[in-house]
């Protein structure tokens, strides 16, 4: 009887919580970007790294990157045509510009004509990691600022908040 | 009764046909005729010289990533990691089964990574010894 109303009380608990990140996603804060929800994006550009969700970056910069995978910070990600056809579509669709919500406050700072190719290298990216300890880039699992998961457990699921 | 015989031998066929063709026999198969197409003294892919390949320092690629152990480890039943700190499942087949059964993917990243650590493609021979050295894992 004690274990019933134990996970019925785990399953209540959990219930809420689940609501409450829903609520947060809904409300398109900075701390939640929508994972990759495209099994081809999600798996040509979830190899190298983790498949970046589309909102981290304006459409345009999308349009550029994939226009020039063949040397993609210099390693070669390049696709067959028709993939890389539909990649950039989801990418666009679901970029910070056009997305629903408000995405637009990630690209603060950025010019209109700039169609920057590094996450990390956005005013606001940049200044959300202002307080890190540089001793924490160097941890040997990081590797890569671009390695978002190794500080952020939830980056694959959505969720950049401070950890 | 005849028939009957008939019958389970036929099947037996089919069973030992579907056991041969795998997808992955299929893909190594593919590199078997490209390699003797390009070398009529081609004699067979060899685990060792795909070891070597795998193993070795090249000069010639980037120079952040001289080997294919740069990022698929030293252990082929291991988890790699790529240059951007993501892990990659083991290249062994034993430790991962559902590996080199898709032709395109396999080429691919042969294409890519092989640019990157040779800096040139892999003739159809290295391809194959290097699968079947990783068969063999
Ligand atoms: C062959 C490996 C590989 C593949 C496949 C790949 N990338 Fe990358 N990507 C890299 C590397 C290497 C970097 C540079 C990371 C670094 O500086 O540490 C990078 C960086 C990036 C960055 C910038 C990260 C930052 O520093 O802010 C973005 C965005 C990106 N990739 C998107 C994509 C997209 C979209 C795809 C799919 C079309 C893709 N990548 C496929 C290897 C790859
Ligand atoms: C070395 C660890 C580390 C890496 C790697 C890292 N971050 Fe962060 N990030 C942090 C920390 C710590 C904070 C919280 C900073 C603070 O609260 O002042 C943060 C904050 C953020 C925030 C703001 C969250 C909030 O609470 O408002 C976002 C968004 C974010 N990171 C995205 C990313 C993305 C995207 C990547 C990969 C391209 C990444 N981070 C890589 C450590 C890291
Ligand atoms: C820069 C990092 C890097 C290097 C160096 C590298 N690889 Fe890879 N390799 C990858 C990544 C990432 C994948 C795709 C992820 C996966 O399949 O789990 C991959 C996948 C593969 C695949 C496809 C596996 C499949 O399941 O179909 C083959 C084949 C391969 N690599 C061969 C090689 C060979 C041969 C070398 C050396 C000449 C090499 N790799 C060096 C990163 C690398």
């Amino acid at each position: 009887m004690t274990t019933l109303i134990r996970s019925i009380a785990v399953g209540a608990a959990l219930f809420a919580a689940g609501a409450v990140m829903l609520g947060r996603a809904q409300a398109g804060s900075d701390e939640y970007f929508p994972p990759v929800s495209d099994p081809l994006t999600r798996q040509e550009c979830g190899s190298c790294h983790m498949a970046f969700p589309a909102g981290l970056l304006p459409a345009r910069s999308w349009q550029k990157m994939m226009g020039e995978l063949d040397n993609h910070f210099g390693e070669d990600a390049s696709v067959d045509a028709a993939t890389a056809k539909q990649i950039t579509t989801y990418l666009v669709a679901h970029a910070a510009d056009t997305a629903r919500g408000d995405m637009r406050r990630w690209l603060r700072g950025v010019s209109a004509s700039a169609a920057p190719q590094r996450i990390t290298e956005l005013p606001k990216w940049v200044r959300e990691h202002r307080e890190v300890s540089p001793g924490d880039w160097t941890r040997k699992e990081v590797a890569s600022k671009a390695n978002c998961v190794a500080c952020h457990v939830d980056a694959e699921r959505g969720y950049f908040e401070d950890d | 009764m005849l028939t009957l015989i008939r019958m389970a031998l036929l099947s037996a066929m089919a069973l030992a046909t579907t056991a041969q063709a795998t997808p992955r026999d299929e893909v190594l198969a593919g590199y078997a005729t490209q390699a003797r197409a390009d070398d009529a003294a081609f004699a067979g892919f060899s685990a060792a010289r795909g070891e070597a390949l795998h193993r070795e320092r090249h000069s010639g690629g980037k120079p952040d990533s001289p080997s294919c152990t740069s990022c698929h480890g030293d252990n082929t039943r291991a988890a790699g990691r790529t240059p951007v700190g993501k892990a990659i499942d083991p290249v062994a087949v034993s430790a991962a089964p559902t590996r080199y059964t898709d032709a395109a993917k396999v080429e691919k990243w042969f294409r890519r990574n092989c640019r990157e650590v040779l800096g040139r493609e892999c003739s159809a021979r290295e391809k194959g010894d290097w699968l079947t050295y990783m068969i063999t894992q």
